[in-house]
């Protein structure tokens, strides 16, 4: 399998991780579940740096944003499929 | 392949294994950094470790304090110790502290005597010290000997897919074998707290877990905060590495205590574990050097520090070993890394793989090969103070 451009830890996720540097807007990536070595494709919709995430379904205001199977906080802006998640759009629930 | 391996380290008058051999000169204050600085200019061969505090402390932190001080000249990878205070008192409680694993150890103090007076006693001790531990010859010992401990900082999305699986599975595998593990940073289990406390021993020590960081919680974040804690918990470092809440962070964090080792003690900052061989939970600062400072306090030997963005932390008398999953870090900073996993992001390499990588860059360490953090001169001590002092 060719190197893959995103990484999600668990099948549950709804974001996932760039593990490439240089990513283009538009991008297909090739995505692989790490817990089950699935695969799937999407397209990336801006230049997301390595480390940072992408939403892998539409999610509203309010919406748990889940990585390794967990709650890793809330939305707070409206994110499509394929777009960057971070402090712009993504807040802790704790503190 | 793991348990049975061997070591080269030094065996102290306590059984304990030291992979360093150090004669540290060690001020029980700060007004005596400068006498103790001399002392380690003039004598080759010495380490002296500087520090901003040890006037006016009081109570649990001045407890602290001396377990911190002891902890640091009783190391196995200090080989004896000078102690050098402004008065008698504090520095002879330090200098008997010591002095119990058998190690030699002695004590100087600058009042009635001055600097110069001092530094002339102490140095000729320092020398002494030298002769007897230089020509100390390593000897063999089992990897299972060693104490690890573990800290990861500077911390981005890599770190929970690649760098703290690896420290993982490091643990799964050596602890079975004898080893002791350690692993902290209270406020930066949050988030992941409710799975920390699943993998702790027994009930008790559950109990004892989410007390302290409960107690953290409480008497410290919501005593103290004005926001959220954004660029602090989670960095300014972390938020350009693509983490964005303090619960991403702690759940990459926990990855590195492993998928299958339980906790068997919780320890107060630079405690001795005393529960046997094992992995132990310390309450401690998130922050790199005072992490690191209460693990050689308690007795560590070895230190795994996985990275995301590059944290260039070491500690005077702990090698701290670096390992980073991420290819950007490896390519911009790759004299401050250890041990590079990258390749579990690119589907390279395995966990499995990379666990086995960071063994043999345990072994090699222990045997005395310089890890980056020596090689550049990192050593960075620094003293957990829990409130202003008197």
């Amino acid at each position: 399998m060719p190197a893959p451009h995103l990484l999600v830890h668990h099948r549950n996720d709804n974001v996932g991780v760039v593990v490439v540097e240089g990513l283009e807007p538009g991008t297909d990536m090739l995505c692989v579940v790490t817990a089950d070595d699935s695969d799937f494709n999407l397209q990336v919709n801006a230049a997301v740096p390595i480390g940072h995430k992408v939403a892998l379904v539409d999610l509203e205001p309010g919406d748990t944003v889940v990585k390794y199977g967990q709650d890793i906080g809330r939305v707070v802006q409206p994110v499509s499929r394929g777009e960057h998640v971070h402090v712009h759009n993504l807040k802790t629930k704790r503190w | 392949m793991t348990a049975n391996r061997k070591i080269w380290g030094y065996r102290r008058e306590n059984g304990r294994v030291g992979v360093r051999n150090y004669v540290a000169i060690l001020p029980v204050d700060d007004i005596s950094n400068a006498a103790c600085e001399a002392v380690a200019a003039h004598i080759q061969g010495t380490l002296a470790l500087p520090h901003a505090y040890g006037r006016l402390q009081f109570g649990e932190d001045l407890d602290l304090h001396f377990r911190t001080m002891i902890g640091t000249g009783a190391n196995p990878n200090v080989a004896a110790c000078i102690v050098i205070g402004i008065e008698p008192g504090w520095t002879q409680r330090i200098v008997e502290g010591i002095a119990a694993t058998g190690k030699p150890v002695a004590g100087f103090w600058i009042e009635g005597n001055g600097d110069i007076a001092t530094i002339a006693a102490a140095s000729r001790k320092a020398k002494e010290f030298v002769h007897l531990t230089s020509g100390q010859v390593r000897v063999e010992c089992d990897v299972t000997e060693l104490w690890i401990a573990a800290k990861c900082g500077e911390s981005d999305t890599t770190t929970g897919l690649a760098s703290c699986p690896t420290v993982g599975n490091m643990y799964d595998k050596l602890i079975p074998g004898g080893i002791y593990g350690c692993f902290g940073e209270t406020s930066e289990l949050t988030g992941a707290e409710h799975l920390a406390a699943e993998r702790a021993a027994t009930p008790e020590v559950r109990e004892k877990f989410m007390k302290t960081w409960k107690a953290y919680q409480d008497d410290v974040i919501e005593a103290h905060k004005t926001s959220d804690l954004s660029d602090s918990q989670p960095t300014k470092g972390n938020i350009a590495g693509g983490l964005t809440t303090i619960e991403e962070k702690a759940l990459g964090n926990l990855e590195k205590i492993g998928k299958k080792v339980r906790f068997i003690d919780v320890l107060e900052p630079a405690e001795a574990p005393a529960r046997g061989p094992g992995l132990y939970f310390m309450d401690t600062s998130s922050a790199a050097a005072e992490c690191c400072t209460l693990q050689a306090a308690a007795g560590y030997v070895v230190h795994i520090f996985p990275t995301g963005q590059g944290n260039v932390i070491g500690n005077p008398i702990m090698p701290v070993i670096k390992v980073t999953g991420n290819p950007r870090t490896v390519r911009l900073m790759s004299e401050h890394v250890d041990v590079d996993v990258s390749g579990i992001v690119r589907r390279e390499m395995t966990i499995d793989q990379a666990g086995d990588v960071l063994i043999e860059s345990i072994v090699q360490t222990a045997n005395g090969r310089l890890t980056a953090a020596e090689a550049l001169g990192h050593r960075e001590f620094v003293m957990t103070k829990l409130y202003r002092s008197a």
